[in-house]
């Protein structure tokens, strides 16, 4: 920009006076001219800025779509190359894409798992194992005022892909920022000042130690021409942990509702309107009129901050809520429920990417560069031909992202199965001899393939479960939500294996039970019964399964204790049998006949 | 905007060769906060602390139409522990009463005590005790170059308990205000503190700018745009200018300048007159905008209005008053368009006006005496 003559004139001025004033104090203090010293603060504070960027920037990715054109950027989390970004950037690029790293090169990637609601995608970057990562922050410390940076490219100017880094502070934490026209929305979103612009989007969202925070997705553009106007907003990395797996897994991730809409009273208080009673929250006891105390841990003062903790956690996880009835308090466990239907989740928002830059957009026309790449295109183009080598690992089927991911998952997953053996040549039914804990009497399973019973107290009651398509699945024995059906299910995955079911998936993780560590979870089908195996995401260890008869039923819960071997096989030596917040009761097994010929 | 570019350029450039000197200043102040980058504790929790205080000094202001996308939002800062507050004169404020939010999410009516629009500031009172307020006398005057923080509800982030927007920035220069052309004519002409920080947006107007230990120093002004290069001015309002007129308001011995409906026009803007339009006479607190009359050979009559026609939209702004229709007129921009939605029984007419060059040569053509005189 060149200066009026007016200013330079004014500049040229002042520079003489000074120069001039310099002058005169050297010659009185009759000492060698030097230039005045910086505060040794602002010095040091600068340095360790230098510092921040310089550790931080080699993770951050600039996004292009597979023909060069694009405009989005994202962040490495893993040296195998794991990159976040925004789901409105993959959408508008494709399933395969260049990125560029600030060494220069440009890596091909493919989309891995998308999160439409949260606006939050994961791509993998093919060519090394050794990418260099961010290092994941916790953003719930976060406070009002802490520096933070913004990497990204916007207005695509880094043709060199070294990043653009804009610095701030965090303007405000925990904003709700609602659906702007499809189904995205921002809950418990991080507010800063640094610049976000188009381009920035999917971008990194750095601490003041330069540990990575958030992703930068969206500003309140409002009259300013969709450029920064002092409020950019970015997805909190303590959401997107909830969601990590599921989006490692391929899948097409959803959010949660309670099944239950809630309004703020004139007296403050947040109570319950409406509620489903399909849904688990009236299971559980909660009705309408009933006041929400508090929710994952969190008190609840205002409908926006119901909406922000619900707004962060994944479909299917399950949450302690705490509600309040004539003055008394009751905490209930609560299994979410889908945000949307499937048949939602599968169609591709025909919107272009919200920050894409648009043509004919004067501020950008101005701010690329001759030769830079163009904006990207509307993604429902025709695809172009992934390259060649890896285009494997993209592999298409409906409600998935990318299922090749969701292969890898499954089998990581699966490995938990090893421990226990051989199970698959067998081919009889087994007979499990066990103790029934609490009734203190024996108790007989005999699980086949189209046939489940139970005796206990050797003939005084039995129950049976048929299992082929025309039979009906029942609360057999009744009061443990199909503790027959759920014991077949075991056997069809250790006996039959994982494509014996006529769906079965990898389907992210969860708190085991909503307050317990980490479970891997796979989910299977077999006739209406839905089953969930749940897998020690540490150890790896096969800890348990729930079965749903149902849609909208409780299932039947089994958790194990103590591997053991039966016969050859290793077993666990404890059944804990649960239904519906109650324990049902404990099977201790004795002995075991695998139906060996 | 009257401040040339090349010397606002000038004048960051001397802020940016004060700020270590401030910093240093600010040090002295407080040493305890003279701590190495690399151990942060200490300086980011009395950071924290500032803007936590800071934060509860502040409200969010909601007029009491409340009609979703309209900007009838604000910001505002408590001065008196009784609940006198300070905020900026604007059309939020266009009902008796609004409702203020305090930083706890409590909600209360807010009643206007008085309005010196000269000085673009209203004061109002909440019927409240004991709350967390600015000594106006502590106020504090920051040199340019010094780091500022901004506090205000800008783009209506926060709607309840939530804490209201920080944003952080240097003092470019302290000037005078010379805004005086179509919407971004400002009735307050004396000095400002302009900031490096996008402070002005939606709703942010009559929010705080403090120093970086919270010292008051002034009220966020209104949102300026300068329609010849797009870009928009950042500024506060000192506390100095502002705080004989609040403490008079208060005291109840305050004569206003000008009378709040009737501000005087600092410079020729568009009225209804230079389209060819009468207006109904504004009688009422929301007088709906009929168009009274359309005078022959005027812009309104090529666009064929009638006289009873009443006026929903300019400019995709709803228009709720009279007032506000002569507000949306005068924020126009010569070469813009005039995008008027108007009522005729039960149909919905959209119309387009080109808006005349000048305010001047528009009222010659309708013969109406220009009585406007200062030059552009």
């Amino acid at each position: 920009m060149t200066p009026p003559p007016d200013s330079t004139g004014f500049i040229t001025r002042r520079h003489w006076l000074q120069s001039a004033s310099l002058a005169s104090l050297t010659a009185l203090l009759q000492s060698p001219s030097r230039t005045p010293a910086a505060d040794a603060d602002v010095l040091s504070e600068q340095a360790a800025r230098v510092a921040v960027v310089q550790k931080c920037a080699p993770s951050v990715v600039a996004i292009f779509g597979p023909g060069g054109g694009g405009g989005g950027s994202g962040v490495l989390i893993t040296p195998d190359g794991l990159a976040l970004t925004n789901f409105h950037v993959t959408s508008g690029a494709g399933d395969f894409m260049k990125c560029g790293l600030n060494n220069g090169e440009l890596y091909d990637a493919v989309i891995v798992g998308i999160d439409p609601t949260g606006d939050v995608a994961l791509i993998k970057l093919f060519g090394r194992d050794d990418f260099p990562v961010a290092t994941l922050g916790n953003s719930d410390q976060l406070a009002v005022g802490d520096s933070c940076y913004a990497m990204g490219n916007p207005f695509l100017l880094a043709t060199d892909f070294s990043p653009t880094v804009t610095y701030g502070i965090i303007s405000g934490l925990h904003r709700y920022q609602g659906p702007a026209g499809t189904f995205l929305e921002y809950t418990d979103c991080i507010q800063v000042d640094a610049s976000i612009n188009p381009g920035n989007s999917g971008g990194p969202l750095f601490s003041a130690t330069g540990e990575l925070v958030g992703i930068n997705g969206r500003g309140s553009f409002e009259k300013r021409g969709r450029v920064n106007s002092g409020a950019g907003y970015a997805i909190s990395i303590n959401q997107i942990k909830h969601f990590l797996d599921h989006l490692k897994g391929g899948l097409i991730v959803d959010h949660a509702t309670l099944g239950a809409a809630v309004a703020t009273r004139d007296d403050g208080s947040v109570v319950v309107t409406n509620i489903l009673d399909s849904s688990e929250a009236f299971r559980r006891g909660l009705r309408v009129d009933d006041e929400i105390a508090s929710f994952a841990g969190r008190p609840i003062r205002s409908v926006n901050q119901f909406k922000n903790i619900l707004g962060i956690y994944p479909k299917g996880w399950k949450l302690p809520l705490v509600f309040r009835r004539e003055g008394r308090k009751q905490e209930i466990y609560v299994r979410l429920r889908g945000l949307h239907r499937q048949s939602e989740m599968t169609l591709q928002p025909p919107e272009r990417p919200a920050e894409e830059p648009r043509p004919g957009d004067k501020d950008q026309e101005k701010g690329r560069k001759p030769g830079a790449p163009k904006p990207a295109r509307p993604a429902n183009r025709a695809k172009p031909k992934p390259p060649e080598q890896y285009a494997k690992f993209l592999v298409e089927k409906p409600g998935f992202a990318n299922f090749h991911f969701n292969q890898v998952e499954q089998d990581r997953a699966l490995r938990g199965l090893a421990a226990w053996g051989d199970f698959r040549t067998p081919t009889g039914p087994w007979k499990l001899t066990a103790h029934a804990v609490a009734a203190d009497v024996p108790a007989v399973f005999t699980l086949g393939d189209e046939l489940c019973g139970l005796v206990l107290a050797d003939g005084q009651q039995a129950f049976a479960q048929e299992t082929n398509a025309e039979a009906k699945q029942a609360d057999e024995p009744p009061a443990t939500g199909g503790l027959l059906l759920a014991l077949h299910q075991m056997r069809w995955l250790l006996a039959k294996g994982p494509q014996a079911f006529s769906e079965f998936h990898y389907a992210g993780s969860e708190p085991l039970d909503g307050n317990g560590p980490l479970v891997d979870v796979l989910a299977a089908e077999r006739f209406t019964a839905r089953t969930r195996f749940l897998f020690d995401r540490q150890s790896g260890a096969w800890i348990g399964f729930d079965t749903e008869r149902d849609e909208d039923v409780d299932p039947c819960e089994v958790r194990f204790e103590g591997l053991t071997e039966f016969n050859g096989r290793k077993f666990p030596k404890l059944f804990i049998v649960r239904h519906a917040d109650r324990e049902y009761g404990r099977f201790e097994l004795r002995a075991a006949n695998w139906g060996d010929a | 905007m009257s401040v040339s570019r090349g010397v606002v350029i000038a004048l960051c450039g001397l802020g940016l060769a004060l700020s270590p000197g401030a910093g240093h200043a600010f040090a002295q102040n407080a040493p305890e906060e003279v701590a190495p980058a690399t151990n942060e504790g200490p300086v980011q929790s009395r950071h924290q602390r500032v803007i936590e205080q800071v934060s509860r000094r502040v409200v969010k202001i909601f007029g009491a139409g409340r009609l979703k996308n309209l900007y009838a939002y604000s910001s505002g800062f408590l001065v008196s522990p009784q609940g006198h507050i300070v905020t900026i004169w604007s059309h939020v404020l266009d009902e008796q009463e609004v409702t203020v939010v305090l930083h706890d999410g409590r909600r209360f009516a807010g009643r206007i005590v008085g309005a010196e629009p000269q000085l673009d500031l209203a004061v109002l009172k909440i019927d409240a005790e004991d709350l967390p307020f600015f000594d106006l006398e502590e106020a504090v005057s920051p040199p340019v170059g010094a780091r500022v923080l901004s506090f205000s509800n800008m783009f209506k982030v926060a709607t309840g308990d939530e804490p209201v927007s920080v944003l952080h920035g240097v003092i470019s220069s302290r000037t005078r205000l010379m805004a005086r052309r179509g919407v971004f004519d400002s009735a307050y002409n004396g000095p400002v503190l302009v900031v490096d920080a996008i402070t002005n947006n939606p709703g942010s107007g009559g929010g705080v700018l403090t120093t970086r230990d919270g010292m008051l120093a002034g009220m966020v002004g209104k949102e300026l745009r300068n329609a010849q290069s797009n870009t928009w001015m950042n500024y506060a309002i000192p506390i100095s200018e502002l705080k004989t007129a609040i403490g008079d308001i208060i005291a109840g011995t305050f004569t206003p300048r000008s009378n709040p409906l009737e501000a005087p026009l600092a410079s020729p803007r568009f009225l209804p007159i230079d389209f060819g339009l009468v207006l109904v006479p504004d009688v009422i607190q929301r007088t709906p905008a009929f168009i009274d009359a359309v005078l022959p050979n005027s812009r309104a009559s090529d666009a064929l209005l009638k006289s009873n026609d009443l006026v929903l939209f300019v400019n995709d702004q709803l228009i709720q008053s009279v007032r506000m229709l002569r507000e949306e007129l005068a924020r126009l921009e010569p070469g813009d368009t005039l995008k008027l939605v108007v009522r005729r029984d039960n149909l919905l007419i959209p119309v387009e006006i080109p808006v005349p060059e000048t305010a001047r040569k528009a009222r010659k053509r309708a013969n109406d005496p220009d009585t406007h005189s200062e030059e552009e």
